[in-house]
């Protein structure tokens, strides 16, 4: 079984929510990534999901984009991260998920890329621009190397479109909450629990949230409406502003959460 | 040959597709299905050609310029006047048919991205004429490089955005324009402006600059009475130069040649010779020719024209290159200042700089080819939005 799996299991038997924090590959130098994730996982992290730095990131919002540049600053590439991801593993107990870009795997070579993901020990990957339409392109590697393609749905997908991606879907869906890029909101869709709700009825793999979500009082709404959620622009912020404690609130919030199915 | 190109789900060869966020899924295939039911719908084409014969002034001339002819002497050359156009270039002929598109599809704002701004220009255009709202996003360097245009656009309407993530040009226009239409995607319409970005825009904006291919052969034939040796175009994104080709691809007679900005030099680094020095890769939700580096970053293109300075290429002109039915080459910064002039002093016409680059290679090949054969250059737009940059280059101080 998957490590993606395995966790969620582990979550289901304890009647607890999902918390999965997105974290910027590079951003601040790489040295620091076995740092960040060994103090995510302690502050109660599901899972972690690594974003790897891309020259046009059209789904990102500013926050996302400037920690990008940063990291392109840095000169760092995927290549860079398998290798921190493989030498960190051993002390990282989480799935750890690529969310990448599709060139920069393409540029890898999609063959390898799978092969040496596996060997440094990544769970998944998220990729924004791979619809479903094309994902054959990388689909029969990544199921030969264990690695679970994470499937996105969004409110402007159709219900047919939301079953037949949730039937795909491997590891958990990632339910987009707006219409719209990556970066923090204050408001979200008045319809966004049926939404969330709705995806829940035809999935049978987890639900979880993401795209916008930035409060402890969003994190806790939002996650009891579906599996958990993924925090990615507050969480690049708080850690670029070394507001640790901050990043402990947040996952918290997921903890305090009634489960009411 | 029989051509087919792109299969149902948008692919030429492996090139092309739908690489886009899911978010965007749903509009791309609800303007796949409009735009294929529009083909249908005879009222649509009839409305389209009523509009581009009476408001944009087609047919365009097919114009033998004699003196040029004569100054390369060698084969005959014909340039298809694009430049005629209301608005000044080949880029009207889409914006319109998508703007129609818009209408049916019961959508009332607009977004587009613009390098050159003749794009932006004609959107606004297109979206003043059919009472849409309309938002133009322009990067900051192209901005400051066509000043003229800018307020062109704000004269028609239209809200003009300044971009000034990456470098601040075309790529980063195309990248907050998508960044828009996922934010605002029920009630908006991307009139993107090449042939490029998601199934069916590469297809569908391919049809609508067909007209410029298609008169050109009939007036070839009417002409000269035979199909020309040659038809040359410049790309950037790739847009006038599909339009041209494609009704010729099947015309095996006819060699198709595509002219990529070579810059300050194509082993500079400053250059947007995708086709040329790139490799295939994902942008703009489109498989295609890139310029990027090992790790798969896209690269700053370079040109002195803002309307070729993309780092991609249409995914269409990847596949023929691939399949060698077009022939790729390039022209430098320079080489097309140089036929700028030459086109002015010969045939009192001022083309556009991204027109000039086909122009020089036109007169190249004109020489290659000597006098028994005839070629047909699309002069895709006129030049006056350029001059003030011409004369920054030609007056002031530049070691070259």
């Amino acid at each position: 079984m998957n490590r993606i799996e395995k966790v969620f299991k582990t979550l289901n038997l304890k009647e607890e929510k999902a918390f999965v924090p997105y974290i910027m590959a590079g951003d601040g130098g790489l040295e620091n990534l076995g740092e960040r994730i060994t103090f995510l996982e302690r502050a109660g992290a599901t899972a972690v999901e690594i974003g790897i730095p891309f020259s046009d990131p059209v789904a990102d919002g500013p926050i996302i984009q400037e920690a990008g540049i940063r990291a392109l600053k840095n000169n760092i590439s995927l290549r860079d991260v398998i290798q921190a991801i493989r030498s960190i593993r051993p002390i990282i107990h989480i799935p750890i998920i690529l969310m990448t870009y599709l060139n920069p795997v393409l540029a890898y070579g999609r063959d390898r890329c799978f092969e040496d993901c596996r060997n440094a020990g990544v769970d998944g990957f998220i990729i924004p621009d791979l619809p479903i339409e094309e994902e054959e392109l990388l689909l029969e590697k990544a199921d030969r190397e264990g690695i679970e393609l994470i499937r996105l749905v969004t409110l402007t997908s159709p219900v047919e479109r939301i079953q037949e991606i949730a039937q795909r879907g491997k590891g958990f869906l990632y339910a987009v909450t707006v219409n719209g890029i990556t970066g923090t909101r204050s408001e979200f869709h008045s319809q966004l629990g049926d939404y969330l709700q709705s995806i829940k009825e035809v999935s049978s793999i987890p639900v979880l949230a993401g795209f916008g979500i930035s409060t402890p009082e969003q994190v806790r709404s939002i996650s009891s409406y579906c599996d958990g959620v993924i925090v990615g622009s507050k969480i690049v912020q708080l850690f670029e502003q070394n507001k640790q404690e901050e990043i402990e609130t947040l996952i918290g919030a997921v903890k305090k959460v009634n489960i009411t199915e | 040959m029989t051509y087919t190109m792109p299969d149902k789900r948008g692919h030429f060869g492996t090139y092309g597709g739908r690489y886009v966020p899911e978010t965007l899924m749903q509009a791309v295939l609800e303007l796949d299905e409009q735009y294929r039911k529009a083909l249908k719908d005879k009222a649509f084409t009839e409305e389209l050609n009523h509009l581009l014969k009476n408001y944009v002034g087609r047919e365009t001339p097919l114009y033998f310029a004699e003196n040029l002819t004569k100054y390369a002497g060698g084969a005959q050359i014909y340039l298809k006047r694009e430049d005629l156009n209301h608005t000044g270039a080949h880029k009207i002929n889409n914006s319109l048919g998508q703007a129609l598109l818009t209408v049916r599809m019961g959508k009332k704002k607009v977004v587009a991205e613009t390098g050159a701004g003749q794009h932006g220009v004609a959107t606004a255009t297109a979206c003043a004429l059919l009472n849409l709202e309309c938002i133009i996003f322009m990067g900051e360097e192209d901005i400051r490089r066509q000043q003229l245009n800018v307020f062109r656009m704000e004269l028609l309407g239209a809200k003009v955005v300044s971009v000034t993530s990456g470098s601040a040009t075309l790529k980063d226009a195309v990248n907050e324009a998508l960044r828009y239409w996922v934010t605002n995607v029920e009630d908006t319409h991307y009139i993107l402006g090449s042939v490029m970005g998601p199934h069916p825009f590469p297809e569908m904006v391919r049809h609508f600059q067909s007209v410029i291919g298609e008169e050109t052969k009939k007036q070839f034939l009417e002409i000269t009475g035979k199909l020309p040796d040659a038809a040359v175009a410049c790309i950037g994104g790739g847009s006038n130069a599909m339009g041209m080709f494609y009704p010729f691809i099947e015309d095996e007679s006819v060699e198709l040649f595509g002219v990529e900005a070579a810059g300050i030099g194509l082993e500079s680094g400053k250059h947007a010779a995708s086709l040329t020095k790139g490799n295939p890769g994902v942008l703009h939700g489109s498989y295609m020719y890139l310029l990027q580096d090992a790790n798969g970053q896209i690269e700053e293109a370079f040109s002195i024209s803002a309307g070729l300075d993309y780092p991609g290429v249409g995914p269409e002109h990847s596949y023929l290159k691939d399949i060698g039915r077009v022939k790729y080459t390039s022209i430098t910064d320079t080489e097309a200042l140089s036929a700028l002039q030459l086109l002015c002093r010969t045939e009192g016409i001022i083309p556009a700089l991204e027109s000039a680059h086909a122009i020089s290679y036109g007169v190249k090949l004109a020489k290659e080819l000597g006098k028994e054969k005839s070629i047909v250059i699309c002069l895709s737009g006129r030049g006056d939005k350029d001059v003030s940059s011409v004369q920054e280059r030609l007056g002031g101080d530049h070691n070259e």
